[in-house]
């Protein structure tokens, strides 16, 4: 589905140095980033601001000429052969609307229809299922200027989607909605994968929105690709450990001596220790086992590093 | 082609928007009328002070105004919603428009479609139906044709000096205020003979920002009156000719704004 | 007293400071100038060509280029087509927070405008002048009383300018949309105040009835007196008129408008 070989892209950028002179500096906004995307994956293209993720975006949809490398979405050269790319693939930009501001949604959905030359039937069974699921009913026939940032990226999604694209790619498609929303809009595109195969590929700063919708992730910093691949692997693999939390009816003192257990913190006196473990060394079943035969244990708890940790971890590599 | 189709279907989209508040469109075009008619009144005060400017009479006067204006008006109509174009940059918009299976000109053309903007050929339509039926021109079936082809010829030079003018804002940060005064400029500078102008603004603006075949030669070849600078009797014929290279050359122009655009991502 | 003259000093300097920023339109806008002052010129030699040299209301034709570079030069000072900051603020509603700020709005906006006015003045009036007076004919004043005398009616004029403008964008309170009222007036305002052609070369009873409006305070007045045309006193003596009559005006809509916020709401 893409293909993306040594792509990179570096910048000229001009800037003023005293009164009358301009420097010029070669910014590389990426550079040589190299991966395969196939049918039906779902991923998630995660990094700080400046990263190059949505230049990277660009150079995929055929709004930016790379400046190295080699990139084919579909077959095609974005850059060479935009229009033809345009109609196989749907974007959604967070941040700039594709739809016509003054006039109702369900016009622009109607203008896009002939701009991509959808038959009428196809259109419309589209256009009916993306109602029903995202419930667009109530606000269909208002201008898109009036709508919500919720109601408005649901329109986006919907027009994104009306010519049957077979490449979904979304960027930062959840900024600045409110959580219930975006929920709304993760449940919806992991349906369109799961029943379409639709493939994914989705920009975002936002954790959460890779743990429930990215079966792999690529985390790109300073125009690098950092890591690709499955979450739970990654996360395995740069945060291995995990944290038993033990609460005890009475003090205890500290347990130290048990197997695979790298540090014990103690918390208010001894009522309360934390484990650090390796995955690889034991499980928290067996570490429990061992501590409840010490001293009554009143309650337990398994932290999991977060996909913060996780993230964190590689930006630090 | 199917892509002026969808020129159509978007035009017709945001007409239906316009038409709806109505009173409001009333004025806007009836403002637009009034901003034509401005022009209008000064040329009457200055032929209340004399009786020919650069050798012709009112009426002449009055039919290059006419034509002038139906020629900016019918631009400004069609193309002007490309003065938008700086801000679609800024705020990244126009990366939508590339994003779309359609020319990028056409989309720019469609987005802001006004259709308030005929007021201005409302008011040189009336000036030129005026002048013709009380002028003595000498009408023949190839004076007609050339009645008809003037007002669309001077609207595509317009139009590619708009579009011309603008592209530069892909190169420098906002190029509408140059484009307006070629635009307006030439407007205005259209509307009076040529030949009252300095030799060299006269090269400038009016041959090689071919403004003169707007109004000036079609006038001329229409009233059957002899060129002060000696162009032959057939010149204004050349305006459509002219106009087809124009808009060429303003293709070009863009196609090239846009590669630079697309190649440095500014 | 003194602090409060500060106060409104310091706006003076913030708007002549803010509008140091826009070098680029402020650039561009001179060119506009520049381009329609070179049509202008070419008009009114042209007017001057066909009468065989002769004068019009007093005006040669060394004068009428000297007015033409005059005028569009304080174009950008007196400003008629102002951007709508007072309109859009008063229609989202944020002119609130200019309404309760412990200073009069009207005097607070115009020391904004005296800055913008200064600045322009610098940037685009005495480039236009020099250009002007270094390559076309130019008749320079032959009194040295008439440079101060040149400066206090500008002044006046920008006065004059920014109450109406004052009032129009205060019309917001009631009309809601000012764009038609204000569009409205920037098409006219202009040349009845001078700008296309000197009012000398309007029809009499036409001048009559200027000389009842404000408009010529605004462009022609400043004109006559650099141009020497007419009692220094007397122009002088009608902006001042019209200064004080508009500023009351302003006054007037000022509290009421206030009355309306605070007792409705608005």
């Amino acid at each position: 589905m893409i293909e993306v070989s040594e792509l990179g892209r570096t910048f000229t950028v001009t800037r003023k140095a005293g009164r009358f002179r301009r420097t010029s500096q070669e910014v590389t906004a990426v550079g040589g980033v190299s991966f395969d995307i196939d049918a039906g994956e779902t991923v998630g293209y995660i990094g700080p601001n400046g990263a190059g993720k949505s230049t990277t975006i660009k150079m995929l949809t055929g709004i930016l000429v790379p400046t190295t490398g080699r990139v084919r979405v579909c077959g095609l050269d974005p850059s060479r052969q935009r229009a033809e790319l345009a109609r196989r693939i749907g974007v959604v930009f967070g941040q700039r609307s594709q739809l016509w501001w003054d006039l109702p949604l369900a016009e622009s959905f109607e203008l896009l229809r002939h701009i991509y030359r959808v038959p009428a039937g196809e259109h419309a069974k589209q256009l009916q299922e993306c109602t029903e699921l995202l419930g667009l009913q109530a606000f269909l026939d208002t201008p898109v200027r009036q709508l919500s940032l919720g109601q408005r990226m649901r329109g986006e999604v919907t027009a994104a989607l009306l010519h049957g694209p077979e490449l979904l790619v979304l960027d930062e498609p959840t900024i600045g909605l409110d959580l219930d929303s975006k929920e709304r809009l993760r449940e919806f595109l992991a349906e369109l994968n799961t029943n379409r195969g639709t493939t994914l590929l989705l920009t975002t700063h936002d954790l959460d929105d890779i743990e429930r919708l990215c079966r792999r992730m690529m985390v790109i910093d300073h125009g690098r690709v950092l890591a690709d691949g499955p979450l739970a692997e990654l996360r395995d693999e740069v945060t291995p450990e995990r944290v038993l939390v033990v609460d005890f009816d009475r003090p205890c003192e500290e347990l130290t001596g048990l197997p695979g257990v790298r540090e014990v913190k103690v918390e208010a006196n001894g009522l309360r220790q934390q484990l650090s473990f390796r995955r690889d060394a034991t499980t928290a079943a067996a570490l429990i086992t061992m501590i409840a035969k010490r001293s009554p244990v009143h309650d337990v708890a398994v932290i999991e590093p977060d996909i913060d940790d996780v993230v964190r971890s590689l930006y630090h590599r | 082609m199917a892509d002026l189709a969808i020129f159509a279907r978007l035009a017709r989209a945001q007409v239906r928007g316009q038409l709806s508040y109505r009173s409001s469109f009333v004025m806007n075009c009836f403002g637009q009328a009034l901003a034509q008619a401005n022009d209008l009144v000064v040329i009457l005060i200055v032929f209340g002070r004399v009786a020919s400017l650069g050798g012709f009479d009112i009426r002449a006067v009055l039919l290059f105004y006419a034509l002038s204006g139906m020629s900016f008006g019918l631009a400004d109509m069609a193309v002007g919603s490309i003065e938008r174009l700086p801000d679609y940059i800024r705020t990244g918009t126009f990366d939508v428009v590339l994003m779309r299976p359609l020319g990028t000109l056409l989309q720019l053309f469609a987005s802001d479609f006004q259709l308030r903007r005929i007021g201005r050929v409302l008011t040189a339509f009336g000036v030129l139906v005026y002048v013709l039926s009380t002028s003595d021109i000498h009408w023949s079936p190839a004076k007609a044709l050339l009645l008809v082809l003037t007002p669309v010829a001077g609207a595509a030079i317009f139009g590619s000096i708009f579009v011309a003018a603008n592209s530069v804002s892909f190169w420098f940060v906002d190029a509408r205020e140059l484009a307006n005064t070629v635009t307006y400029g030439g407007s205005y500078l259209t509307s009076y003979p040529i030949n009252i102008y300095a030799g060299w603004m006269r090269t400038l603006l009016a041959y090689l920002v071919p403004g003169a075949f707007v109004a000036y030669y079609p006038g001329l070849t229409l009233l059957d009156h002899a060129d002060p600078l000696g162009a032959p009797a057939w010149f204004g014929w050349l305006d459509t000719p002219v106009a087809v290279l124009a808009a060429v050359l303003a293709g070009l122009i863009w196609r090239s704004a846009v590669r630079h655009y697309r190649g440095t991502g500014s | 007293m003194s602090a409060v003259i500060g106060c409104y000093l310091r706006i003076t300097l913030a708007g002549f400071h803010r509008y140091s920023t826009y070098r680029q339109a402020v650039l561009a806008g001179t060119a506009t100038n520049v381009v329609f002052g070179l049509i202008k010129v070419g008009i009114l030699t042209a007017v001057y060509l066909a009468r065989d040299g002769a004068s019009i209301g007093g005006y040669d034709l060394t004068t009428s280029i000297t007015y033409v570079w005059l005028g569009q030069g304080l174009l950008g000072v007196v400003d008629f087509w102002s951007s709508d900051d007072l309109s859009e603020r008063i229609r989202t509603g944020d002119v609130v927070v200019d309404l309760s700020r412990p200073w009069n709005m009207q005097a607070a906006l115009l020391a904004n405008d005296l800055g913008r006015a200064g600045y322009s003045a610098v940037a685009r009036f005495i480039p236009q002048l020099l250009l002007g007076a270094l390559l076309f004919p130019f008749r320079w004043p032959t009194d040295p009383l008439v440079a101060p005398a040149f400066l206090v009616s500008t002044v006046l004029a920008v006065l004059v300018s920014f109450h109406i403008r004052f009032l129009l964008g205060m019309t917001t309170f009631w009309l809601l949309d000012s764009r038609g009222v204000r569009g409205l007036y920037g098409v006219v305002s202009g040349t009845l105040a001078g700008l296309e052609i000197p009012l000398s070369y309007f029809p009499g009873w036409a001048q009559n009835a200027l000389m009842l409006t404000p408009f010529p305070s605004m462009l022609q007045y400043p004109i006559n007196v650099f141009v020497q045309d007419g009692s220094v006193l007397a122009t002088l003596g009608q902006q001042l008129l019209w200064v004080l009559l508009l500023a009351a005006a302003g006054r007037l809509v000022l509290a009421r408008a206030m009355h309306k916020v605070v007792v409705q709401g608005g």
